[in-house]
């Protein structure tokens, strides 16, 4: 069946070629003019466009490579100075560029399906036919399903044991795009724990310290080294440069699009504050810049203290700590650790999403891919999972702004959700008996009324932001108030997700019922 | 789920359809977003220009000079040749896209308006039309399919789920209505109605008044009128009481009779006023000078012009008595045998036969008539999923000149890839071992509606191969097509090659469709139990 799968959705994909994409695509043709035409040690030099290179250098090597097929189908475009070069042969080799990239993210979907035992397809299915990927992939343009594969291959190595071969991966990622640096301590903590302590625990719970093996330590530290050294070995002479780009951290809090995160909700308590204050005779200086909303990247809070990128890194790590501190426990355990590694991968996935600096709406892939492979093992992730999936999916819209984009992403959304809503809970929920608990009127499958109102807001929201919104004027006052919705409305169900899920991960104990994973 | 740890374990159980609907309607959108025939190409734009044409004259004419030639109305630029009931159609979206776009329905001053908004607003009429008409028309067709299939026949084409999803993405209409710009979603969905009212209700009286209003929103559905008349007729025929015969069968005629004249009369009200009038429109559904053909069309006559200038030798008129002519014959048989041997079984199968007789004989065809002949087929294919399928990717593969004209290779190619893989699906859930190419197999195919008999044979074999090689000729055409410049001398060589292709195609398939017809033993329809006082 995966293979029947696989064809229809590569046919699917191919369908977009001439749709829409975003600025990211020029930033692409750019990296493979950059990487075709300068030598190393230009390539984090380069300003012909605004679109320096800023990924690290094994994702700059992959480009390199590209831009050789891409000189024998249209030398044009591998020239660094033809800036917004569009031809149809660009838009068609990017594109199935692309697509051809992301069958490595299907085999690495089909080896994490192939440990579980029950629902193996559905969890295929969830994976590769994810329509965030799709949309921000295919239609606005870029290679997550790519990286997602050496995610998803370090994760289904780790499940199987083979932790070096897991870290290698995790390292080859960490080389391709530096965001995946916020799940990097689960890594570490769980590496640790199940390979660097030989023994799992006498009575479950404590560490055996006297089994630490500083022989494991070292193979681990010369892999990861070693693949650290062979990406920034080119480099070494540039490192301050390349660095600078990686970590620029001139911008501002929010994207322009509020990410559905904590900061949203602090951006529009600010507002908030800002619109009320005065009403109950507090004065408050008004600044030119904080009426302007989404528009400018540099957004200076009014009433609330503004915030520094050092505020948000101390509240990711903190945030993070006790779900780290539960794992090295969780470890001691040698049936469930693994499964609990990818739980822990998830929250700390999510504390990053809510609390970092200038995160991208886009970093919700980076909670929902590992928690679609978690929704098929335990009933708590298959009910949260459903829950952010919708909430998640539907943040990303304002990214494809077009108008006749609207239709695709919704019934994108739909497909997505009629699939997940109907077969995630047939792997949980027995066939109610007569007069057994029935599910209330219109009460979404696996969820409960509050949470199923809160995802049929969705559709209200979605009516008011393309309907109303315009039909009552408001695009020309408040232009801008859409997003925020989106933004806020989602930031609201992913903080829920957030709350719950980590009350989930801490709470876990192995009396619960246990969900298989073969070993 | 099942509890088996299997990779080819079935993995829909329940019949869950909804996900086939969203992709189904996702993919329209997709198609949508790609340009409509005729985008910025002045002075007479296409299809898309048409509709908005109509919707403008519409607005601002009055009623009874909609199909006539006044200042106001130069029927030279896209006049109307539809039946009135587009024409009203129009005027209905015409008044929302004044309230919405006034400046895309001006008179005259909104020739050429072209909008990306406007677009938008005019593929959501289709989409709208398409989900009311067409969709409603296809689930609930599908879900009769499974109603009736017998307990222990495990077809899988006859699941909803996947009858539903399949039918829904035909390539060939999502094209033409979604790409292309037009409106066949309507009469189509009302002929789909109409059917649905013979095969699965059994009311007449409905299927008749639905297929009217088809008829009434295009004349080309007059393809299917034979095969409804017979059938009705005929069913007027049966369980006649043994006294009062002919009271019976009168009584029984008159019924339809007067459904089908009384609808007439509603839809042709306005136009009534004068006998001028009426012949006015039926001049302008049907004309004559337009010869017999226009573009390539994969029928008869294109296909012996190839090697008999046929337009020099007849002149229209001739041309079009002698396509009359052809066109009877062709259709008779398939008729009488409806008529004669009658069983609810025949009728979507003489549905097909009678229209695409038509298509390949009669008088100005166009290459989009196809869509009349493909529809009744994948309404046919849970029957015979082998033999439809190949019709229909045939069908869409015709369309190619046309559909490469608007821009609308990559749909075209990914839309039949979907369909392609849709099919593939079905076969795997239905054959755990069949592999990606197992739809080559006739006999593997045939295997899956039909589990208990062995499948073999020799002759299916050929088919196979057949098939095989038939879809390496489309492949070939295609890239052709797309990709080698023709010689100066024959700049139409592969619009053409592919006309002929398809068209010998469909002159098989139309014998297959004919012999498979005159297989089905006659068995009287069972009429509704009459409610006794």
């Amino acid at each position: 069946m995966i293979y029947q799968i696989v064809f229809l959705l590569t046919a699917f994909k191919l369908i977009f070629i001439s749709l829409y994409h975003s600025t990211d695509f020029e930033v692409h043709r750019n990296w493979l003019a950059i990487t075709h035409n300068l030598s190393t040690d230009r390539w984090y030099y380069d300003t012909t466009s605004e679109w320096t290179l800023d990924y690290p250098p094994f994702f700059a090597w992959l480009e390199c490579g590209l831009s050789y097929i891409a000189n024998y189908l249209d030398p044009e475009i591998v020239k660094v100075q033809n800036i917004n070069y569009e031809s149809g042969m660009t838009v068609a080799f990017q594109r199935l560029s692309v697509v051809f990239l992301d069958f490595l993210y299907i085999l690495s979907a089909r080896s994490c399906s192939n440990l579980v035992e029950n629902g193996k397809l559905l969890m295929f299915i969830l994976l590769i036919t994810n329509p965030g990927l799709l949309m921000v992939d295919h239609i606005h343009f870029q290679y997550n399903g790519f990286l997602s594969a050496f995610l998803l291959f370090s994760i289904s190595t780790m499940i199987q044991g083979k932790y070096l071969q897991a870290a290698i991966w995790f390292a080859i990622l960490l080389n391709l795009k530096h965001i995946y640096l916020y799940i990097a301590p689960a890594y570490i903590v769980y590496l640790l724990r199940a390979y660097c302590f030989t023994v799992a625990s006498t009575d479950g719970v404590h560490t055996a310290w006297y089994s630490f093996s500083i022989r494991n330590l070292t193979k681990l530290g010369i892999v990861v080294l070693s693949v650290f050294a062979f990406s920034f070995g080119p480099f070494i002479q540039h490192l301050p440069q390349l660095l600078s780009r990686l970590f620029p951290f001139k911008r501002g809090l929010c994207h322009a699009y509020w990410a559905p995160n904590f900061w949203a909700l602090y951006n529009f308590a600010d507002k908030l504050l800002q619109k009320i204050l005065p009403k109950f005779g507090i004065e408050i200086a008004v600044s030119e810049a904080s009426m302007t909303g989404g528009l400018v990247q540099e957004y200076n809070h009014v009433v609330l203290p503004s915030i520094t990128p050092s505020v948000t890194f101390i509240l990711t790590v903190l945030s993070m700590l006790p779900a780290l501190v539960k794992l090295w426990y969780l470890g001691a355990d040698i049936r469930y650790r693994r499964i609990n590694f990818v739980r822990c991968l998830t929250v700390c996935a999510t504390c990053s999403f809510m609390f970092g600096w200038h995160v991208h709406e886009k970093a919700i892939l980076m909670i929902l891919i590992p928690l679609s492979f978690l929704a098929i093992l335990g009933d708590v992730d298959g009910r949260l999972f459903l829950l952010v999936s919708t909430v998640g999916h539907y943040s990303l819209f304002p990214l494809l702004y077009p108008k006749y984009l609207l239709p695709v992403k919704i019934l994108m959304l739909l497909t997505h959700c009629s699939i997940t809503f109907a077969y995630v809970p047939s792997l949980y929920e027995v066939p109610k008996a007569k007069g057994g608990k029935r599910r209330g009127f219109l009460q979404l499958p696996m969820l409960g009324g509050f949470e199923s109102l809160y995802l049929y807001g969705l559709m209200g929201l979605c009516f008011f932001e393309n309907v109303l919104h315009i039909s009552l004027g408001l695009d020309r006052r408040l232009p801008f108030l859409p997003l925020m919705m989106t933004s806020v409305y989602c930031a609201f169900g992913v903080s829920y997700f957030w709350i719950k899920y980590y009350h989930y991960f801490l709470t876990f104990n192995l009396s619960k019922i246990p969900t298989k994973v073969k070993s | 789920m099942g509890k088996k740890s299997d990779w080819e374990k079935i993995v829909i159980t329940k019949d869950i359809w909804l996900p086939g609907v969203f992709f189904a309607l996702l993919v329209r959108w997709c198609v949508a977003a790609y340009p409509y025939s005729g985008y910025k190409t002045p002075p007479m734009y296409g299809d898309f220009e048409a509709q908005r044409h109509w919707q403008e004259i519409t607005l601002h004419t009055p009623i009874s000079t909609w199909y006539r030639n006044t200042t106001h109305n130069d029927l030279n630029y896209w006049g109307l040749d539809y039946p009135p009931l587009t024409a009203y159609h129009s005027y209905l979206l015409a008044v929302v896209a004044e309230w919405l776009y006034p400046e895309s329905v001006r008179l005259f001053a909104s020739r050429g308006y072209e909008n990306e908004d406007h677009k938008l607003f005019m593929r959501w009429t289709v989409f709208l039309c398409d989900i009311y008409f067409y969709v409603t028309a296809t689930i609930c067709l599908c879900i009769d399919t499974e109603r009736i299939k017998p307990k222990d026949e495990k077809n899988v084409f006859k699941r909803t789920d996947i009858a539903t999803a399949l039918f829904l993405l035909y390539p060939g209409i999502i094209l033409i209505d979604h790409g292309h710009f037009q409106y066949n979603c309507v009469s189509l969905g009302l002929f789909m109605w109409a059917v649905f009212y013979i095969v699965a209700i059994e009311n007449d009286i409905l299927a008749s008044s639905c297929f009217i209003l088809a008829l009434n929103y295009k004349q080309m559905e007059l393809y299917h009128s034979l095969p409804f008349f017979f059938y009705l007729l005929r069913k007027c025929f049966i369980n006649v009481p043994p006294r009062r015969k002919l009271y019976h069968v009168v009584s029984e005629f008159n019924k339809l009779a007067i459904v089908v004249v009384c609808s007439f009369i509603i839809i042709w009200c306005p136009f009534l006023r004068s006998w001028d009038n009426v012949t006015q429109v039926v001049y302008r559904l049907f004309p004559l000078k337009r010869g017999v053909f226009e573009d390539k069309v994969s029928n008869v006559w294109c296909f012996i012009n190839v090697f008999i200038k046929l337009k020099s030798f007849y002149s229209n008129e001739k041309m079009a008595k002698i396509c009359l002519i052809t066109t009877a014959f062709a259709v008779l048989p398939s008729c009488m045998d409806l008529f004669f041997r009658i069983n609810k079984k025949k009728f979507i199968l003489s549905l097909i036969n009678v229209s695409l007789a038509f298509f390949l004989f009669s008088f100005q065809v166009h290459e989009k008539t196809i869509l009349l002949v493909a529809i009744p087929v994948a309404l046919h294919l849970p029957e015979d999923p082998y033999m439809c399928f190949w019709f229909l990717l045939v069908s869409n593969f015709s369309m190619l000149p046309l559909l490469l004209k608007d821009g609308l290779l990559i749909p075209f190619i990914s839309t039949s890839f979907i369909y392609l893989g849709v099919y593939n699906i079905a076969l795997k859930l239905s054959l755990p071992s069949a592999g990606l190419f197992t739809f080559l197999n006739a006999n593997r195919v045939y295997k899956t509606i039909q589990k208990n008999k062995s499948h073999n044979s020799v002759f299916l074999k050929l088919v196979s191969l057949y098939f095989f090689v038939s879809l390496l000729g489309m492949f070939v055409l295609t890239l052709c097509i797309v990709l080698v410049k023709p010689p100066k001398n024959l700049p139409d060589l592969f619009p053409l090659l592919i006309s002929v292709y398809s068209c010998s195609h469909f002159l098989l398939f139309f014998l297959y469709f004919n012999y498979q017809q005159f297989c089905i033993p006659k068995c009287l329809p069972e009429l509704p139990k009459l409610k006794t006082k």
